[in-house]
């Protein structure tokens, strides 16, 4: 078989006209593919960002929370009620909100302020520059050194800004797994002085995070939170809701979708046709191999090695591309949200085994049905 | 006396049904021996090709049986039918059929291939047969830099390099003036038949009728003279 699979591949990358359009077809499908669906895979991550950034095992919310940034304060007594419940080893409360802050150069700008728990400063970030402490200093904050970093003038440890009329000082610079989703750069801060600081509605806590004491009381957990009338997620489980709303509850989901299935479309018409024109020109051939004594399997084979090989190395020349186009534009353009994922790469791969299937379906047809008799008929 | 190549017996073939039906070949029945070169002749639409067809075990005949060896070759699954045109049969097509994307040599291992010989085997076998053609100097050219001529006889190659007892050939003149054709089966009788192989050739090329052992005249579909 590795004779007739060679000669295969000699007539498929000899032929370097079609071989070249082949391989365009299934690279730029590919490309098209993993770029929508790393946007959409940066995007669902950033709108995750400050789950994944606090590193809460669970999160209480209202059942109504369907993204982080649109929270619905909760009353104090919930968290009392949440301590209470057995299996949790804490639980401690969250602030999240949107303020503007007046820099030096008199510019305002939009931020997102977290605030941790005094007691813990659970969720806390990793600090480049500055001390955790420090936070507890008059008017500390720490500014989160992201791809919004520049939008606060880059500013360092000692420098100084205004936040609702009060005075605010960068004690610490902390860097951040993932950007937000919004361009808007992110604060932390002691959970009391943002809530004197930021005008705020008569409840405070955004979220409540909870360790539970281990994995197993965490069923337990949601339904104690439930008959309080919250809700209460893993964190997997909270960023699995805000994709679904993004997903689901925007145009976003079904648009990438769209612009997926038409790259689908467009690999498949560029490959399919150049293949179709590929076997229609080595026809007669393939029927002379047949007539000499080859088996229809053999020429079966054939031409699955070549949809097969022409797909393969498309999809890596595809994954290549869209992996170097994506390194280049993050050098450029902090803020740009794509990320490859291996879902991602799983469904371009499956979208390239269906347009290989597609047109090997098409020439292997035409092979099986040419008859050795019409080589000699002419 | 000389063995017996192939024996067709009431081979009949029609296509098309009722009012369309058209009978290309009507109980024929011959013999080829091993040893001779055989001329099917007779002009178009006699039903030449198609009776060339029934007896490599291309093309079912609604009628007849054609026995190699004693087997009736169209007994066979299609499988054994296929082993038996690589092992059995060498043909030449009239337009030779080569690969252009592939090398002289690489055409003339295909059957070889086929046969599951390993690729190096192969090619050295190639080129032994390719320089029994005369060509082996243009092995690793691609067939479509050789003349008319020089592809017909990377053709002839080919077609022998399984090592068949039947050879086929297809108008081998047609492609070809006058004198490369007739150079082409000198050649073929000189060189490439044997005691051991049957050469069959199908044309209406009278200038080179000369070169026949036997004749056989088709005309609608019936032999009118020879066997």
């Amino acid at each position: 078989m590795f004779g007739i699979l060679k000669i295969a591949f000699k007539l498929l990358v000899n032929d370097k006209g079609k071989f070249a359009a082949l391989l365009v077809g299934i690279t730029f499908a590919v490309f098209l593919m993993i770029m929508m669906t790393s946007m959409f895979a940066g995007i669902l991550a950033r709108s995750s960002s400050t789950v994944t950034n606090i590193g809460a095992k669970m999160w209480v919310l209202d059942p109504a929370v369907n993204n982080v940034s649109s929270s619905i304060p909760m009353p104090d007594y919930v968290q009392d009620a949440v301590r209470s419940i057995p299996g949790v080893r804490y639980a401690v409360p969250l602030y999240s909100g949107g303020a503007q802050v007046k820099l030096k150069s008199g510019i305002y700008q939009g931020v997102t302020v977290i605030g941790l728990d005094d007691a813990t400063l659970f969720g806390r970030p990793d600090l480049m520059q500055g001390k955790i402490e420090d936070i507890y200093a008059e008017n500390g904050f720490i500014v989160v050194n992201d791809a919004e970093f520049k939008k606060l003038d880059s500013p360092k440890v000692g420098d100084e800004f205004e936040l609702n009329d009060h005075r605010g000082v960068v004690v610490g610079i902390a860097k951040a797994n993932t950007s937000g989703l919004f361009g808007v750069p992110t604060l932390y801060t002691t959970y009391h002085r943002a809530i004197t600081y930021i005008p705020s509605t008569r409840f405070t806590t955004s979220y409540i995070l909870v360790q539970p004491k281990s994995s197993s009381d965490i069923p337990h957990i949601k339904l104690e939170v439930q008959k309080l009338g919250y809700q209460a997620l893993t964190d997997d489980e909270f960023i699995q809701k805000i994709s679904n709303f993004y997903m689901y509850q925007t145009g976003l989901g079904i648009n990438v979708m769209l612009m997926t299935v038409i790259s689908f479309i467009v690999g498949l018409s560029i490959s399919g046709q150049t293949f179709y024109t590929f076997i229609l020109e080595n026809l007669e051939k393939f029927g002379a191999l047949k007539a000499i004594g080859a088996k229809s399997r053999e020429l079966i084979s054939m031409i699955l090695f070549q949809a097969g090989f022409t797909a393969f190395l498309g999809y890596g020349l595809g994954v290549g591309l869209a992996s170097l186009i994506i390194m280049l534009a993050k050098l450029r353009l902090p803020d740009y949200a794509a990320q490859i994922t291996n879902m991602n790469l799983g469904i371009a791969f499956i979208m390239v085994l269906i347009i290989a299937s597609i047109s090997s379906y098409i020439g292997v047809r035409k092979v099986i049905r040419i008859e050795p008799f019409d080589i000699f008929r002419g | 006396m000389k063995k017996l190549a192939v024996e067709a017996t009431g081979l009949a073939k029609w296509f098309g049904e009722g009012e369309a039906k058209t009978i290309a070949v009507n109980e024929v029945s011959f013999t080829a021996n091993l040893g001779e070169i055989l001329y099917i002749v007779g002009p178009s639409g006699s039903g030449k090709t198609t009776l060339l067809s029934m007896i490599s075990g291309i093309l079912k005949p609604n009628a007849g049986q054609v026995l190699l060896e004693g087997k009736d070759i169209w007994r066979m699954s299609s499988d054994e039918l296929a082993d038996f045109r690589l092992n059995k049969i060498g043909f030449v097509f009239q337009d030779y059929h080569l690969f252009s994307r592939l090398t002289t040599v690489e055409n003339v291992a295909i059957p070889l291939i086929l046969k599951k010989c390993d690729w190096d085997e192969s090619m050295r076998i190639a080129l032994e047969y390719l320089d029994i053609v005369g060509l082996k100097d243009r092995a690793y050219l691609p067939p479509v830099k050789l003349s008319g001529g020089e592809q017909q006889r990377v053709a002839i190659a080919r077609a022998i390099a399984s090592r068949p007892d039947i050879l086929i050939f297809d108008e081998p003149t047609a492609s070809l003036d006058g004198d490369t054709g007739r150079k082409i089966v000198e050649f073929v009788k000189q060189h490439i038949l044997n005691e051991n192989r049957c050469i069959i050739i199908v044309t209406h090329d009278s200038r080179i009728f000369e070169y026949a052992d036997r004749i056989i005249h088709m005309e609608d579909g019936k032999i009118v003279e020879g066997d």
